[in-house]
């Protein structure tokens, strides 16, 4: 039995259903997940989530989800690393690395994904739908199979083949829509309000960014039942960074960890960050851009939980950073050669966003960070194809090796 | 009959233009101003806009070609 009990709008507090509605009719703010707090309380502790499986649902209880309607594809629990090399390479003291790339379909948004399509089940809905470039529609496609429900990804009509792959061998229905990234976004809108389809991210929205949530959970857990001072988060729409400060906070307040405040730094990539624009500007009023970036999993433009971002980061102490897309490889190849993780761009943004807020005292090196790596690297290949070690040629025979091999250059590290 | 959710951004000179009131002039739609923040320079608006869907749709590309941004009240639904 879930203890969500109703939708609240963030902004006026009105309460609505639990049904498919994102926006409050009211003063059209965003409406957000309501739980029954004090049974809650009385049910969740540590041994009863350590006894649960080792994916996301054993945090049902804190969940939007009752447990007859779950899809599951063993999402989360995804590794927590001490990333001791990469630690020294920054002058940090206790640095981890939370990889995401873990997933079924290797990025995070299959913690979103699998709260929302859990919760359109429950709904009654036969369809789960979204818009996407990538990551989104691939999670989407891969949970409707899993579900037995019928997937319905639209597309930009320019999208590379290669994108598209990770979602068509899922055998969704796949729209092409021929017009400008805004065509799509507006059509999508539309569709949401007239067709009895789950759209992940707008119809159930409230149910979707609560997914989020449980990256704090596990970083809380593995950390030995404690948070970390630090965090650094890539931010796109704003969503996934304000719902892990809020995993943190709920953990807090049902007394499963301590009560520490929990310092959150977010990254974007100087081509689409609208969020720490308005951060280095002292304002709360978010000028949508154009995004123009290899970070092409952050460009999200207009972003829907910017405002709230921002709060986060002033509540908290935190902040915010943008690096270049030089900057985003160097922290791609950074992360691979310290630690072994192969991370996609947004990846890259969060270690050259954490290197930056080194530099720029947002972040005390001596305190315990996480970072947050949300997405695999073979995602973004084309973005690291050039800057990474390229084979030495030989023939067969011992000589042609001893000769190319003491000749071939030691291999070059990158961030000093 | 239909009704659009919609936020307008004004940025530069699109910010002294009277845009919402001239949109219902040129078109057969109703605006409802919902919430705004508008600066001196920048500015949005969220509006509900009724009309005939395709008065909407021509409405919007109007209030665009006027140099506002036309967005959805959710922000960006397109996401990677």
């Amino acid at each position: 039995m879930t203890y969500a009990t109703c939708l609240a709008c963030r902004e006026c507090g009105r309460e609505f259903p639990l049904e498919p509605l994102h926006v409050c009719d009211f003063c059209f703010g965003p409406l957000e997940v309501a739980y029954d707090h004090d049974g809650i309380q009385s049910r969740i502790t540590r041994e009863r989530i350590e006894s649960g499986p080792r994916s996301i649902w054993r945090y049902i209880d804190l969940l939007p989800v009752d447990e007859d309607f779950i899809v599951d594809l063993n999402v989360g629990w995804t590794p927590l690393l001490k990333a001791e090399r990469l630690a020294e390479r920054l002058g940090m003291r206790e640095l981890w690395i939370k990889n995401d790339t873990c997933n079924p379909s290797w990025s995070f948004k299959d913690r979103v994904v699998a709260v929302a399509s859990s919760r359109a089940r429950q709904l009654g809905f036969q369809t789960l739908a979204c818009a996407s470039t990538g990551n989104l529609a691939n999670s989407v496609s891969a949970h409707a199979a899993r579900a037995g429900m019928d997937a319905i990804v639209f597309i930009p009509h320019d999208l590379e083949a290669g994108k598209v792959l990770g979602s068509a061998v899922y055998n969704p229905t796949i729209v092409s829509v021929n017009g400008s990234y805004d065509d799509v976004n507006r059509l999508c809108s539309e569709l949401a309000d007239n067709r009895q389809w789950a759209f992940v991210n707008i119809n159930v929205r409230p149910y979707y960014a609560e997914g989020s949530r449980t990256l704090a959970y596990e970083v809380a857990e593995q950390l030995g039942w404690r948070a970390p001072r630090q965090v650094v988060a890539p931010m796109a729409s704003g969503s996934l960074f304000t719902k892990i400060h809020k995993g943190f906070q709920e953990f807090q307040r049902y007394g499963l960890i301590e009560e520490t405040p929990v310092r959150m730094i977010g990254a974007q990539a100087e081509g689409c960050s609208p969020i720490t624009t308005a951060w280095r500007n002292e304002t709360t009023n978010i000028r949508p851009v154009k995004p123009d970036t290899i970070a092409k999993s952050l460009a999200i433009g207009n972003p829907a939980d910017g405002y709230y971002a921002l709060k986060t980061m002033k509540r908290t102490d935190g902040g915010a950073t943008a690096v270049t897309d030089p900057e985003v490889v160097e922290g791609i190849r950074m992360l691979a050669e310290c630690e072994g993780v192969f991370a996609e761009t947004a990846g890259g943004v969060t270690i050259a966003g954490l290197r930056q807020a080194i530099a720029n005292e947002q972040i005390d090196p001596d305190e315990p960070t996480v970072a947050f790596i949300t997405g695999g690297g073979l995602k973004t290949a084309d973005a690291v194809v050039e800057h990474v070690t390229q084979p030495i040629p030989v023939e067969g025979t011992l000589q042609s090796f001893e000769e190319a091999f003491a000749e071939a250059p030691e291999p070059v590290g990158v961030g000093g | 009959m239909a009704t659009r959710r919609v936020r307008f951004t004004f940025e530069g000179d699109a910010v002294k233009e009277p845009v919402i009131y001239l949109v219902g002039h040129e078109f057969d739609v109703v605006t409802n101003i919902r919430m705004a923040d508008v600066e001196h320079d920048f500015g949005w608006v969220v509006l509900e806009i009724d009309g005939d869907h395709d008065e909407i749709d021509r409405a919007l590309s109007w209030v665009e070609q006027k140099g506002v941004r036309v967005d959805p009240v959710a922000g960006d639904v397109v996401e990677s």
